[in-house]
């Protein structure tokens, strides 16, 4: 069938929405026919999460029009939405860690049935679809893709016409998107739309019927994804060609000890609902990275804390150099060359309403000898700011600027910039480029390769396998709290990276297909 | 219909804005408060806030103003340093009537000695006692992880019952024909703490009060741990990710403003109230909260606002006996004037639209 | 029957149920604000806000049913203050409820003035009929007047609604996570002013009692704290509404039991007694709080963050 013949079902005409400084749709238009797969691509940024908010009724459109099977719609709030058969898998922030399964999809339904009824329901569908879910756990305990299954239970609950998914696989295993694809399949087959947001190509070329692609908001392509390269549609999304990093020549440094040694570490989470580490040992030379994959929730947090030393274990456990620092805190840690850059950057890596000079001195205070007897050398520490700034492209005002008002790109080229300059012996970074535009990923990704060619031994953490490919010598999985062995990339299936991965959890769910 | 935008940038503006805004608001609307009462709200504020200042009796008053303003600044200085990292010491009360129970107590121990080293040690004593009394909910919440907000509270009424102990037994005056209170401390000079310039109404609780006020400016303004402090109560994560230990700070704030809450009983117990008794204390524990949200927890602005409340206090007595207006009056003045300090505040850091004027703006664009 | 220094363990109980009435029901209110993720330290502020208005409801109309009304509508004002402040203007929540209590404190009594020495009209006792006359149980459970029976009722209600309805799951959600509740479509800032009111309500309601019943007369400063130990019986409870009323019968029996040692002249200062609910509710909070955070996952994640829907 082709996109003519379906009936159509939405038709999204001339939308546009502004925020404060920034125009997130400038004149958007697109049709999703009934039965058909949608994707809506682009890069962060790029306007897709506001375009969808609005087809969901959470934001309204400064001016264009939409259709619903032809009568003007116009949802007002989501109850609006959800009536005419919209429903929405999100990418973050709808589910509730201390309510059950069952309580998480009462919340989102218009009349649930009693909780007995419901409970029956959802391991009835559940389990027709391929994805199966225990209604009495609480949300919490469950894994990230586990937890994707509730919110996308809780739409199939409403019998929907429409099903939007924001970036529904940043979370999955490679088999557990196997399964998605399948109920997504499924779906379509038996008449839903879906429109599915995402910029992983491959993804929208084995599933998509159709694709409209926005880059700052406008719409500047569709196609058939089928019938395009991945290269034809990045160069669409992104608007330029980027050029791949590039490695430096590796050299040996003939240590006698790995710059950073890490011997058994057992950690408690310190986050409700978080994952304990168990038993973690590796090792990195220098000029080497590691890269560390896993789906959220597997213990990448704790990790990262344990590594800083916001959370400490006992002394023995982390060796930098041969020497044991588990036992000490991040500013001890910073002293010997050993910098970490977190995940979280609004919050954790800086601090939102203090000024990029002030994040500066976060972590730049001890090895940039920006303080004098306890007292703080203002005039230095604008100059480091002003560095970190110029050298890594961070587009700013000024440096008087509160780190919040920052795009999510510049904010993470800040940080990790920070942490580069400081020329670290030991870098550990969770999720270089998360959120962040495709040029600012490229940016940061060179910057990673730059700081190993120059003989720092290097962590990423991260949740994009082929970031890792890209970056990493050796490869390792935390699973539940637990590493693998790492392994050298080179020769690496993208299969067997999936068996790593899915550990008990994925054997299961291949096991259950 | 109007809408709050969050700013890009705190606005410098409103940060100095906030609180004149705040008093002006505060008098139009106790100004109808006073007029309710069926005084009227222009004379009652003119007492209030004029007349101490360049009335009649100004001579008087105006040195009245430190004696007041100076156990405010001293409080609401340690508690902003708690109030900026998060924690939350609302039991200054206490810790100041503990401070003074602690400094009198040494003090009366060796009277009636003669000695120039008997006053600075009683004022180590009086930082004691309120360090000692502070430490309890400290040490609670970084060991037990309880809430400071609460312990701290429940110590309060914990010291008033002590105070009333020390003023009806350990401590009463032997001379006294068994009324309550401790010995008077005018009539002790070593342990005084008189007024040091003549009508000025400063004595060394006002001068430690400006002294504290100076070093802790320069404390938040350039030192570690001024920045430290900071970020703790902004982005506790990432405090923690810078390498500050939590529980050090608790220990830290609450120690520090326990201690200067214990100077201030010592210094008002040996000087102003000059004795023990049992209700000596006149509410500057709380109050403070007020002195330090209205000086914006920044040191110098503590002062202002130090000042400012002894104002309050010293034109609301006026006007209980001059316009027959409740003392309670002026209580109500206060707690009004910290709802629209905080209801201003949202200025710092939003703006207000009208709704649909904001889409335009941008259209134009 | 045993007997501790001259005090008849029925009489104590009987007396316990009516000491615990305010702070049970001012408790409940604010486990119910704090569920749906706010902190509202004005407690001690609504309750004597509800005290005076209820007082001068009572006096005016001379029926203490009208007083109780005013006291709670008393309480709910003062808490729409606090709702306003830190729901639309997104003031600090623990600030603004320090403020609540002090500004309470002043306008109480203000207002209070001339109140002083006047018996409010009484409230009559339930007719239990001959229940009454049983011995010993009769004296404990069936001769009170019926605040005591509506405020266990209320907790029960709570908590049935709190477990089993869809606006208990709805304000729970809420207190779990703003931002997923909002992804919803649920209006947080509305649900939580809604909640915000019953708690003022409920504490005001807590407040007229001690007024009305307890005392019962007007002076300044009548609550005496009872909002802060409110406060403490929430985290006691664990955020659970039942034990909530094992919480407040503690503190009341507590109460009950130093008064009636310091009336019958014991042994022990009437400091140290008159310290101990202070004392024994910081213990109870040390234990409470330091299970290793069993405490802390039973507390709504989202308490005390404010929410702006930035976009």
């Amino acid at each position: 069938m082709t996109e003519n013949q379906r009936p159509l079902l939405l038709q999204v005409s001339g939308i546009t929405k502004a925020y404060p400084g920034v125009i997130a749709n400038s004149d958007v238009s697109f049709a999703i026919g009934t039965g058909e797969v949608h994707a809506l691509l682009g890069e962060n940024g790029a306007g897709k999460s506001t375009l969808v908010k609005m087809i969901y009724g959470l934001v309204k459109p400064d001016s264009g029009t939409m259709t619903w099977r032809g009568a003007a719609y116009a949802p007002s709030e989501p109850r609006a939405a959800r009536a005419s058969g919209v429903a929405m898998v999100f990418q973050h922030f709808s589910l509730f860690e201390a309510l059950n399964v069952a309580e998480n999809v009462a919340l989102g339904m218009e009349n649930p049935p009693g909780m007995g009824a419901l409970a029956a329901k959802i391991k009835e569908v559940s389990t027709a679809y391929g994805l199966p879910l225990d209604p009495a756990r609480m949300v919490g305990d469950l894994s990230a893709g586990e937890r994707q299954r509730v919110e996308i239970i809780r739409c199939l609950l409403q019998d929907p016409k429409l099903l939007i998914m924001d970036e529904p696989t940043s979370v999955l295993t490679p088999q557990e998107v196997e399964i998605l694809f399948r109920t997504l399949r499924q779906l379509a087959a038996e008449g839903t739309s879906i429109l599915y947001i995402s910029h992983k190509l491959e993804e929208i070329r084995s599933l998509c019927d159709s694709a409209t692609i926005l880059r700052r908001g406008k719409v500047v392509g569709s196609c058939i994804p089928r019938d395009r390269t991945a290269r034809e549609m990045a160069e669409l999304m992104v608007g330029a060609v980027l050029t791949p990093p590039e490695r430096g020549a590796k050299k040996d440094w003939g240590d006698d000890k790995p710059a950073l040694e890490v011997i058994g570490l057992n950690a408690t989470s310190p986050i409700a609902f978080g994952t304990s580490l168990k038993d973690i040992s590796f090792a990195v030379n220098r000029g080497e990275i590691l890269g560390i994959a896993g789906v959220a929730g597997n213990g990448q947090v704790e990790l990262q804390l344990a590594l800083s030393g916001e959370i400490t274990s006992a002394n023995g456990m982390v060796m930098a150099h041969g020497v044991a620092i588990g036992a000490h805190g991040p500013i001890d840690r910073r002293e010997i060359g050993f910098v970490v850059a977190p995940e979280d950057r609004l919050g954790h890596a800086a601090a939102p309403d203090m000024s990029l000079v002030e994040n500066a001195f976060l972590t730049g205070a001890v090895r940039q000898g920006l303080t004098q007897r306890g007292f703080v050398d203002w005039p230095a520490t604008r100059a480091f700011a002003d560095q970190i700034i110029q050298t890594y492209d961070v587009r700013t005002p000024g440096n008087h600027v509160a780190a919040r008002a920052l795009s999510g790109g510049n904010l993470q080229k800040f940080v990790i910039g920070r942490e580069l300059l400081q020329s670290p012996d030991v870098i550990v970074i969770n999720q270089p480029t998360w959120g962040v535009d495709a040029a600012a990923a490229a940016a940061i990704r060179q910057a990673i390769l730059d700081r190993a060619t120059a003989g720092a031994a290097i962590i990423v953490i991260s949740q994009d396998l082929d970031e890792l490919l890209e970056l990493s010598d050796n490869f390792a999985v935390l699973n539940e709290g637990r590493l693998s062995p790492p392994r050298p990339v080179k020769g690496l299936s993208i299969d067997e990276i999936g068996l790593m991965m899915g550990g008990a959890h994925g054997a299961q769910a291949v096991a259950h297909v | 219909m109007i809408r709050l935008e969050k700013r890009p940038l705190p606005s410098q503006f409103w940060q100095v804005a906030t609180p004149i805004v705040a008093v002006i608001m505060t008098m139009f609307a106790g100004g109808l408060m006073f007029a309710t009462l069926g005084k009227n709200p222009i004379e009652v504020i003119r007492t209030i806030f004029w007349d101490p200042l360049f009335g009649e009796f100004a001579w008087y008053l105006r040195g009245q103003l430190m004696v007041k303003a100076g156990p405010l600044i001293l409080i609401a200085i340690g508690l902003s340093l708690g109030f900026r990292a998060g924690i939350w010491n609302i039991g200054a009360e206490g810790q100041y009537i503990m401070g003074a129970i602690c400094g009198a107590a040494v003090g009366l121990a060796v009277f009636p000695t003669e000695n120039r080293l008997i006053f600075p040690v009683m004022i180590v004593a009086g930082a004691f006692g309120g360090w000692a009394w502070a430490m309890i909910p400290a040490i609670l919440k970084t060991r037990f992880n309880t809430n400071e907000i609460l312990v701290s509270l429940m110590l309060v009424y914990v010291a008033q019952s002590i105070l009333a102990m020390a003023a009806l037994g350990f401590l009463r005056n032997p001379e006294g024909s068994g009324f309550p209170g401790s010995r008077n401390f005018s009539s002790y000079p070593a342990a005084a703490n008189p007024e040091i310039i003549a009508g000025s109404g400063l004595h060394w609780g006002g001068v430690f009060a400006l002294i504290t006020a100076g070093l802790l400016y320069i404390l938040l303004q350039r030192h570690i741990l001024g920045f430290q402090i900071k970020l703790a109560g902004q982005a506790p994560r990432a405090a923690r990710f810078h390498g500050v230990v939590p529980e050090k700070l608790v220990v830290l704030c609450m120690g520090l403003s326990g201690a200067l809450a214990g100077l201030a009983g010592l210094f008002e117990v040996t000087g102003p109230a000059g004795q023990i008794s049992i209700d000596f204390n006149a509410g500057y524990g709380f109050t403070a909260i007020i002195v330090a949200f209205l000086g914006r927890l920044n040191p110098l602005g503590i002062v202002l606002a130090g000042l400012l409340m002894a104002l309050t206090y010293i034109g609301g007595e006026m006007a209980a006996t001059n316009l027959g207006l409740p003392s309670a009056a002026v209580q109500a003045f206060q707690g009004m004037l910290l709802f629209f300090l905080l209801a201003i505040d949202v200025m710092s850091n939003y703006r207000l639209r009208l709704k649909s004027t904001a889409a335009k703006m941008l259209g134009v664009k | 029957m045993m007997d501790f220094g001259g005090i008849n363990p029925a009489i104590l109980i009987a007396s316990l149920m009516v000491a615990s009435v305010p702070i049970m029901l001012a408790a409940l209110g604010e486990l119910v604000v704090e569920k749906s993720g706010v902190l509202n330290l004005g407690v001690e502020g609504m309750m004597i806000m509800g005290a005076i208005c209820g007082f001068i409801t009572a006096v005016k109309t001379g029926n203490p049913y009208l007083g109780f009304l005013g006291g709670a509508a008393g309480g709910a004002a003062l808490s729409l203050i606090f709702a306003f402040l830190t729901q639309s203007l997104l003031a600090n929540q623990v600030a603004t409820g320090l403020a609540l209590t002090m500004f309470g404190l002043g306008l109480s009594s203000l207002m209070g003035q001339g109140y002083n020495g006047i018996k409010p009209p009484l409230t009559g006792v339930v007719p239990f009929g001959p229940l009454r006359d049983i011995p010993g149980i009769g004296r404990m459970l069936f001769s009170h007047d019926w605040m005591v029976y509506f405020s266990i009722g209320v907790v029960a209600a709570t908590w049935y609604v709190l477990k089993y309805t869809r606006t208990g799951l709805i304000i729970r959600a809420v207190g779990e996570s703003h931002d997923a509740a909002h992804a919803l479509g649920y209006k947080v800032n509305r649900i939580r002013l809604m909640c915000i009111l019953f708690g003022g309500a409920m504490a005001g309601l807590g407040g007229a009692y001690i007024s009305l019943i307890r005392v019962p007369q007007w002076t300044d400063g009548i609550t005496a704290g009872a909002g802060w130990i409110a406060l403490a019986i929430v985290v006691f409870a664990s955020w659970k509404p039942l034990r909530v009323l094992i919480g407040a019968y503690l503190f009341g029996g507590i109460t009950v039991l130093q008064l009636n040692l310091q009336a019958a002249g014991s042994a022990i200062p009437v400091e140290y007694l008159s310290m101990s609910p202070y004392l024994i509710t910081i213990l109870v909070l040390v234990i409470m709080s330091s299970g290793k955070g069993r405490t802390a996952l039973n507390a709504p994640a989202a308490l005390g963050q404010n929410f702006h829907a930035s976009r």
